[in-house]
């Protein structure tokens, strides 16, 4: 039924390109303007998500899947609009200012009484980040080494609950505002490693730590809830269809797998913490 | 008719019949609290009914004013504020003392101690022109990074000499307000009686001096009260970092109006009680 329901609307995507964009569509009307797909990411995007904050390229995996997905929507490149938002802003009641927000969204279901998600279109891994002095001076990835170290994690994130629910640090965990100061505080010896999504991780030891080092992730089909990532719509969204067929057609084909091996195919050397 | 019965005369009549002037000013009185009362009674109708009416109250409700997400975060959030009240109680006399000492160093007169007078206005110049977020940032992160072994690198130590540094300067220009309210004849006076320069502060100025400034560094204390979330950008997780936990796990704002809550039923009584000291001084002043 839903591979009909697929095909359906590919033969009725395609036979409506001609049309001017989002005309006919499952999206026409349902858009903040009418024939523009407007899209909110963070401020500022983060690589591999979105590559040198420039999410008009389509470079970096969200931009990618963004602009992918618009294009099953009957969204050309140029009829999308990139607007930018804090967490805050896209969970605020009243009107948006954009018609689907990307920024590594974790779909839960207290989130989810608020607030729209679409399908998940990235289930991510979540990676221990710390430093070659920490991994030097005994650490394992074993969940009894991990307890033992001083945590630190951004606090608008759904590590904090796997963190107090799998590792069980003794000591209390420190939390903080972005990624900028979970690292000063790796970098100052406050903390020994953080907790992110594997992606995430992989840049931020590779490139912004200063002899930073993963030591080790949590493969989602270990975790009894995996993080997946969705589009944050309004609660209520009219658009949530169109945008759950769009990513449904783009997982059947595929496509969003050679997306994502295209942007995070680093993900794979990263040892299993038992 | 000699004094006491013109009173008594007076005393019988006002209670017997009213003079117009009393009747004129009576009505008066009965109009305004008549008043008073129908436009405090409009304005809260209105606010009651009409803001509910508005279209988008059902989701302000929802994110805002949310029953089931307080009654799951509130516990949360008193066991957080214990780490405010924490950092308060430490911070409050580390900032009373340093702010005293900075005071005192502006007042120094001896032409020999003028480094420390240059000092006290750096000090404080620079101290209340920086944001506290910024002084937070630079000594949180900043000197830990210098390569402070545990536990001498640990956020609440360094957050608190931020919360010292900046506030102990905004007290020390209330407590050299103070000092200067201390009329100069009272110096005189002191050295007239044979006292020294560093005995006429301690025993003559410094006592009347902090005194008076009593309710201004309450107000000072209130606003520290509230600056200690501030800590939180360093790492400490206290009330306000678990609310914006909360609020990221459930996307809802509720947990801040808990965290508000919170904070309310601690400032209240203590602003109440500054305005009360403040009273109590100026009427003893009169």
């Amino acid at each position: 039924m839903k591979l009909i329901a697929c095909t359906a609307l590919t033969a009725i995507v395609s036979a409506t390109a001609a049309f001017a964009a989002g005309d006919g569509t499952c999206a026409a009307g349902k858009t903040l303007t009418e024939g523009t797909l407007t899209i909110a990411t963070g401020n500022p995007a983060y690589y591999p998500w979105v590559m040198n904050d420039a999410p008009e390229s389509g470079e970096g995996f969200e931009a990618a899947v963004a602009y992918a997905i618009a294009e099953k929507m009957g969204f050309g490149k140029d009829n999308v609009t990139w607007v930018r938002s804090s967490f805050d802003e896209a969970i605020q009641p009243g009107a948006k200012n954009f018609d689907f927000n990307m920024q590594q969204y974790s779909i839960t279901p207290e989130r989810e009484e608020m607030v729209d998600f679409s399908l998940p279109y990235y289930t991510s891994a979540m990676a221990v980040l710390t430093t070659q002095n920490v991994v030097d001076s005994g650490a394992q990835a074993t969940l009894d080494s991990l307890k033992r170290l001083k945590w630190g994690a951004v606090a608008t994130t759904t590590a904090i609950p796997m963190l107090n629910e799998v590792i069980q640090p003794t000591d209390e965990p420190l939390l903080y505002n972005d990624n900028a100061d979970v690292n000063a505080a790796i970098m100052a010896g406050q903390i020994d490693a953080a907790l992110y999504d594997l992606p995430t991780a992989l840049y931020l030891s590779a490139v912004v730590v200063e002899g930073g080092a993963l030591l080790g992730q949590f493969p989602p089909d270990q975790s009894e809830s995996p993080d997946q990532f969705g589009l944050l719509m309004e609660d209520g969204s009219a658009l949530r269809e169109c945008v759950d067929a769009a990513i449904t057609e783009l997982t059947e084909s595929g496509e969003l797998a050679a997306i994502e091996a295209q942007w995070l195919s680093e993900a794979t050397g990263v040892p299993v913490i038992k | 008719m000699d004094e006491t019965s013109l009173q008594k005369g007076v005393a019988e009549r006002s209670t017997t019949t009213p003079t117009r002037r009393e009747i004129y000013e009576a009505g008066i009185r009965r109009r305004s609290n008549r008043i008073a009362l129908i436009s405090t009674v409009s304005v809260i109708l209105a606010l009651v009914v009409l803001v509910p009416l508005a279209p988008g109250w059902d989701a302000v409700q929802r994110a805002f004013f949310n029953g089931r997400v307080f009654t799951a975060t509130f516990p949360g959030l008193l066991e957080a504020f214990l780490v405010n009240v924490m950092i308060f109680a430490w911070s409050a006399p580390l900032i009373a003392i340093t702010g005293l000492a900075i005071a005192l160093c502006r007042d120094t007169r001896a032409p020999a101690l003028f480094p420390l007078r240059l000092f006290g206005i750096a000090y404080t110049d620079i101290f209340r022109g920086l944001p506290v977020v910024l002084v937070i940032y630079i000594i949180g992160f900043g000197i830990p990074g210098l390569g402070l072994p545990r536990p001498w690198n640990s956020p609440y130590i360094w957050g608190t000499l931020a919360l010292v540094l900046v506030y102990s300067a905004y007290v020390a220009e209330v407590i050299r307000s103070g000092i200067d309210s201390i009329h100069h004849s009272q110096r005189a006076a002191a050295a007239s009686l044979g006292l020294s320069d560093r005995d006429t502060m301690r025993y003559v100025v410094l006592p009347q001096a902090i005194r008076n400034v009593v309710p201004a560094n309450m107000n000072l204390f209130i606003a520290l009260q509230k600056d200690v979330a501030l800590l939180s950008f360093i790492g400490p997780v206290e009330i306000f970092r678990q609310a914006g936990v909360y609020k990221s796990l459930y996307a809802n704002f509720t947990p801040y109006v808990g965290a508000a809550l919170i904070f309310l039923a601690l400032t209240i009584p203590a602003t109440r009680y500054a305005d009360y000291l403040m009273n109590k001084q100026n009427k003893a002043r009169t």
